[in-house]
């Protein structure tokens, strides 16, 4: 009996060390999945390219529900995975219930910036000056002066988005008609597929001829029956330009793998506080590949790469929908 | 609100009502021969995922339909056994069929495709074009004439309009679905069979004395169910969209039921409700936020307004809703 009461504290005690030296990264996918083809999508290559380089490994879940997001948060934590990764504006409040319980964990979050929380990293992106570069371009390839803008969940975030779209649309063609509908206001909004191709269908007839889609899973259906109807459309966060070539005209890239990809490779050392990546930290931009060469011409290249230069500059603002809650270029 | 703008709204109210069409017929033959199904939520997710699946792999949309109906008519006969065999609890077993096909739809994809728990995108014959009728303007004019058909069609005449946008170009499904409104009818109200699966959800012991198999004609009408729910699934996924996402059904299922309680179990009715369903949804698309004067009602009221009028309509306008009188009962030949 005693014998096996020592065994069994050996092994309990092999294993909290075991446990404690290992310090894997951790991945908390949001509701959108892992293969969303878009936000999570990136994390999930910044995460392989981090394994890749340094033949690590990392734990990592997705979310199926709001119930989940403590849960995970701390079952991780209590597993000692450091520092813990965290996708999405949701997860600000699990965090900053769970954050502090766990002090000597790092937790990182992407798309949060207004946290007071001392052991947390929050990465948030300049998403307004990636969309006003492909506002330009919309507006530029536009032949009815009408372009489109479909939205997931109706947030601020996404509003972040729309606001810096419309901004460089007008800034291309001041006269230009913006069409903007979000899919829905419940998280199911970023897997709705259908809705994105029937809100598509009604930008199409009402004059849109490139439609943007920040959408999640839903923009799956917008790139979709954009390229049915023979109309133009921007992908998001990761490059979408390879879906439907040729009829997808660019990509908002947000380069949420290059920010997990950093997380995880300073790994618990990983520097705590707000980070913001806009065109000057690459942070964001636009995407140009082999799949739509055909569709960015040379002016359209050098218009857009004008306005980056004169954004990191600082001689164009663009104004973000955070600062007051609303749009100066769209109402939505 | 223009005369082109009427119609591109129906045109989208008959994209969205098919799907509830096929799944209301579906449940109106169940529950006419007496078996509640609250699983057809679960029998289109399944057949959306299979004819994705089957159509992606095989390159062919008519192998991906017959897989959707067929793996529709699985979990039905899995119904069946539960609450005709087994005489189980309808609703558990509907229930369980909507958690199982939740579940296992993802679970395969992801074993099979590593995306997910998506299918590939369907491309070329993998998925249902829109039939072009004769003198309609389609994609082809579209190409010839260097435009697009939106295009096309609004430069045409209201008579073409109607003929073009409205009638023609949508999937060879949906036309089966509103020709399956007639003929749900006929077998219902003019066949030997359908008299006796209506007798069988209002009185079995009767039709069991007349030496007619209930278990039989139970197991027929859930057949059909599954063949119906398969289409409706099928629509979803390689018709309306090219691919499978996990949950696409989006709560379809539910609301086709609600329109058979609307509809008082009548193939007609069901046809008039699944189109005042969809056509509530084609507005709240259309008009996300509408101006009334000063007043503007936002979207998320647009949104919530099919909803809405569901309950409404239940608890209200539709008066009396009767339902077959032996559903929902397992029947018991000997004590």
């Amino acid at each position: 009996m005693t014998l096996m009461k020592s065994l069994l504290g050996a092994a309990a005690s092999l294993a909290l060390t075991a446990g404690a030296s290992l310090a894997e990264p951790a991945l908390i996918f949001d509701l959108g999945g892992k293969f969303d083809k878009s936000f999570n999508e990136a994390a999930y290559t910044g995460a392989e390219r981090w394994a890749e380089e340094t033949g690590g490994t990392y734990r990592e879940i997705e979310l199926q529900s709001e119930a989940q997001r403590e849960q995970a948060l701390r079952r991780f934590a209590e597993a000692g995975a450091n520092p813990i990764v965290t996708m999405g504006f949701a997860m600000a409040d699990p965090l900053s219930t769970v954050a502090p319980d766990y002090p000597d964990t790092k937790f990182v979050v992407i798309d949060v910036s207004w946290l007071d929380v001392p052991n947390l990293r929050q990465v948030a992106f300049a998403e307004h000056e990636g969309s006003y570069l492909v506002g330009m371009m919309a507006a530029m390839a536009s032949k009815s002066g009408t372009v489109g803008f479909v939205g997931g969940m109706d947030v601020p975030l996404i509003r972040h988005f729309g606001c810096g779209y419309a901004q460089g649309v007008k800034a291309v063609n001041p006269d230009a008609k913006i069409v903007a509908n979000m899919t829905g206001t419940t998280p199911a909004a970023w897997n709705d597929p259908v809705k994105g191709s029937e809100l598509t269908k009604a930008q199409i007839s009402q004059g849109a001829d490139v439609i943007y889609a920040a959408a999640g899973g839903t923009g799956v259906g917008v790139l979709q029956t954009a390229a049915d109807e023979g109309i133009l459309s921007i992908g998001v966060d990761s490059n979408q330009n390879h879906l439907h070539p040729g009829k997808v005209l660019t990509s908002m890239l947000k380069r949420v793998d290059v920010a997990v990809y950093e997380a995880m490779k300073a790994g618990d050392a990983v520097e705590t506080g707000v980070f913001t990546m806009g065109l000057a930290e690459d942070g964001v931009g636009y995407a140009l590949d082999d799949n739509n060469a055909d569709l960015v011409t040379d002016e359209m290249k050098a218009a857009v790469d004008e306005a980056r230069q004169k954004i990191i500059d600082g001689e164009i603002t663009v104004t973000s929908y955070y600062e007051n809650d609303s749009c100066p270029a769209l109402s939505f | 609100m223009d005369f082109l703008t009427i119609v591109q709204v129906l045109d989208s109210t008959i994209r969205l009502s098919t799907p509830l069409l096929l799944a209301c017929l579906a449940g109106l033959f169940s529950e006419r021969a007496g078996i509640f199904d609250i699983g057809l939520e679960g029998k289109m997710l399944a057949a959306a995922f299979f004819s994705a699946a089957v159509a992606a792999v095989t390159g062919s949309v008519w192998l991906g339909l017959a897989a959707g109906t067929l793996a529709s008519l699985v979990l039905s006969a899995l119904h069946g056994l539960a609450s005709i065999t087994f005489r189980g609890n309808q609703l558990i077993s509907g229930v369980a069929i909507n958690f199982l096909a939740s579940g296992i739809t993802v679970l395969i994809a992801q074993d099979w495709f590593s995306q997910g728990g998506r299918t590939p995108s369907l491309m070329g014959g993998a998925r249902f074009e829109g039939l072009e009728f004769p003198f309609a303007i389609g994609p082809s004019d579209a190409e010839a004439a260097g435009s697009t058909v939106s295009q096309l069609i609004a430069d045409a005449g209201p008579v073409q309009q109607v003929y073009s946008e409205l009638l023609s170009g949508h999937s060879v499904l949906v036309y089966l679905a509103f020709l399956a409104v007639p003929a749900s009818w006929w077998v219902l109200y003019r066949t030997r069979f359908g008299l006796r699966l209506r007798a069988v959800g209002e009185n079995p012991a009767a039709v069991d004395t007349a030496g007619v198999s209930v278990v039989g004609l139970r197991f027929a009408a859930v057949a059909i169910c599954g063949v119906l729910c398969g289409i409706a699934g099928a629509y979803l996924a390689t018709a309306l969209q090219a691919g499978f996402v996990k949950e696409m059904t989006a709560g379809r299922g539910y609301i086709a039921l609600a329109a058979l309680i609307f509809a008082k179990w009548r193939p007609w009715h069901a046809m008039f409700a699944c189109v005042l369903f969809g056509f509530l949804q084609a507005i709240a698309l259309r008009y996300q936020a509408v101006r009334l004067g000063d007043f503007t009602i936002p979207v998320q009221v647009m949104d919530a307004l099919p909803y809405i009028l569901v309950v409404v309509i239940l608890a209200g306008l539709v008066g009396k809703a009767t339902p077959p009188r032996a559903g929902g009962e397992p029947y018991v030949k000997e004590r």
